[in-house]
């Protein structure tokens, strides 16, 4: 962005150096010859930043390749046992077989909705939360400890008894991914909300508002940025819990597809989930990019 | 004239496990209709804590603060208070910042809002109204958080140290242009400062605060003879030497004691 501005800053003064040209008649030469000595360094500059952009691509798909190939090579010249260790060949193959029968799109499917629901869930649960923290500090102080112990705990020892209340199914998958991700983010929202510049709030209270509409007019708007990058984090966090409660009680689902792969020795099936997992993650990590950077164009920010 | 404000034997402390910590003592003033006053005194001298009394966000513990009326009810003015800051919000409009204060009041009458059209234009913000604050100059900006002031017709601007933030030859332009425009706007005014200059070109009358448990140390009236209008004048004015050593004296006297 910083880059566009100074070029648009550089063709405006271009275009007066160019108008004044006409009207004075000064010596063409010499400034042409500024503009061009002028030019050059803003395109150097350019020039250098997409240099290093390009640099920066390349390698990380030279590191990709090499990695796949590398696999490839090891499984085909047997220095690994493709049985094990399986190899971008047979995972194709995998996927594609998967793919024909219909059921890996099924399990891809399933855990998308799941790890969504469960993440558009949090947001909603944890700024509910956060919001009756902020509204009465002396609950924020009561509930402090409890929060704290809740985020600390290792989510997954909670799954078997999820599975024990809700049964198995989609419902109890929906609670595990929500519960892996839920408390941390109530304390981010929360912590948000109290960084907001307090003069701010005073500010409302001197033009006559009541708390709410400090929080309305000030906390809220003032937090996106944190809200945002909340959720950047609850979206991956959300799909562990997801995977976790796939493990243990489900019938559908990448998280299935993993154990029932291990258990019947078909470790094919097992990386291929593993890796359509990292893509998931790679597309739900990039969407919540776009969204934020729509919203800082949006609110200029 | 009439005062619009009265303080009686105002105490105020602040209070924590240690102990109390006694921060106002028996200040009583009036404040006149139109006047412009400025209170000094040595840094965390409770200045701030007198501005919030009067803005009403805290309770005196001790004193009144009102004015009686003469069939013996109680008036108070309305206030509009400045920040140290601007502190316009980056994720509104500036027309959207300084209509806040109505939004606020749900008080977006076509009234209100001409008096707001009107200042946008007499102040040269009118087509600045869609931008956001960060394109507005230093001067812009604390005059769109004036216009948000002014938009609820305030009687009594309280500002608390509200150039603080802006550099030296800004803030020269932006207080002399802020004062102008409250003057023309016939309000009344009340503003914090530690800079003894600016309290001089500014104020009619100065209160000077002692250092903790504040009490009214002194009050100076100030009268300059003024060449011109520019931001200058007032610091070049034959007196002003004189008011500042005056001042300088009651806060210097005041340190000694501690030394």
């Amino acid at each position: 962005m910083k880059t566009n501005q100074i070029n648009e800053q550089k063709v405006s003064s271009d275009k007066r150096t160019c108008k004044a040209d006409k009207t004075t008649f000064l010596p063409k030469r010499s400034i042409s010859r500024k503009e061009t000595a002028e030019l050059t360094k803003q395109e150097e500059f350019v020039r250098k930043h997409r240099r290093h952009h390009h640099e920066i691509a390349s390698w990380r798909t030279i590191l990709f390749v090499l990695f796949l190939a590398l696999w490839e090579i090891s499984a085909d010249l047997k220095w690994i046992d493709s049985f094990f260790f399986s190899s971008p060949g047979r995972v194709v193959k995998c996927f594609v077989e998967q793919m024909k029968s219909n059921s890996m799109l099924a399990h891809i499917g399933v855990t998308l909705f799941e790890t969504l629901f469960s993440f558009l869930l949090v947001i909603c649960a944890s700024l509910l939360v956060a919001t009756l923290l902020w509204y009465s500090p002396k609950l924020s102080e009561i509930l402090e400890p409890y929060l704290v112990v809740l985020n600390s705990l290792p989510k997954s020892a909670l799954a078997p008894l999820f599975i024990v209340w809700l049964g198995t199914g989609t419902r109890t998958i929906i609670v595990a991914g929500m519960s892996v991700a839920v408390f941390g983010s109530v304390i981010s929202f929360y912590t948000g909300f109290r960084q907001v510049d307090t003069e701010k709030i005073t500010l409302i209270y001197t033009l006559g508002g009541s708390r709410r509409d400090a929080f309305s007019k000030v906390v809220l708007p003032g937090s996106v940025p944190i809200l945002l990058s909340t959720a950047k984090v609850n979206i991956g966090l959300a799909l562990v819990g997801v995977i976790i409660g796939e493990f243990l009680a489900a019938r559908r689902g990448l998280g299935y597809l993993i154990i029932y792969g291990s258990q019947v020795f078909q470790l094919d099936m097992v990386i291929t989930s593993i890796i359509v997992l990292c893509i998931i993650a790679l597309v739900f990590y990039k969407s919540i990019q776009v969204i934020e950077h729509q919203i800082r164009i949006r609110f200029k920010m | 004239m009439q005062n619009i404000l009265e303080l009686k034997n105002i105490g105020y402390s602040y209070h924590s496990l240690h102990g109390e910590t006694r921060a106002l003592q028996n200040i009583s003033f009036g404040v006149r209709e139109g006047e412009f006053i400025a209170i000094v005194g040595p840094s965390g001298c409770g200045k701030s804590t007198l501005l919030s009394i009067i803005a009403g966000l805290l309770s005196p513990e001790e004193g009144t603060i009102a004015v009686n009326n003469p069939d013996g009810s109680l008036h108070y003015p309305k206030i509009g208070y400045m920040l140290q800051r601007d502190h316009l919000f980056e994720w509104r409009t500036v027309y959207r910042n300084v209509t806040l204060g109505l939004e606020l009041n749900h008080a977006m009458t076509k009234e209100h809002l001409d008096t707001v059209e009107r200042l946008l234009t007499d102040y040269g913000l009118d087509k600045f109204r869609d931008k956001r604050p960060s394109e507005l100059s230093g001067g812009m900006k604390q005059r769109a958080a004036l216009i948000r002031t002014l938009a609820l017709e305030p009687q009594l601007l309280l500002l608390d140290e509200p150039f603080s933030a802006l550099d030296y030859q800004t803030r020269l332009f932006v207080s002399a242009d802020i004062c102008r425009l409250i003057r023309a706007a016939g309000k009344t005014m009340i503003i914090i400062t530690h800079d003894l200059s600016e309290a001089i070109s500014l104020a009619d009358r100065i209160i000077v605060l002692s250092g903790r448990p504040a009490v009214v140390k002194n009050e100076v009236a100030v009268k300059l003879t003024l060449a011109d209008n520019s931001p200058l004048a007032a610091r070049n004015a034959p007196e002003f030497q004189q008011y500042f050593n005056m001042l300088w004296e009651d806060l210097t006297h005041e340190n000694e004691p501690n030394q």
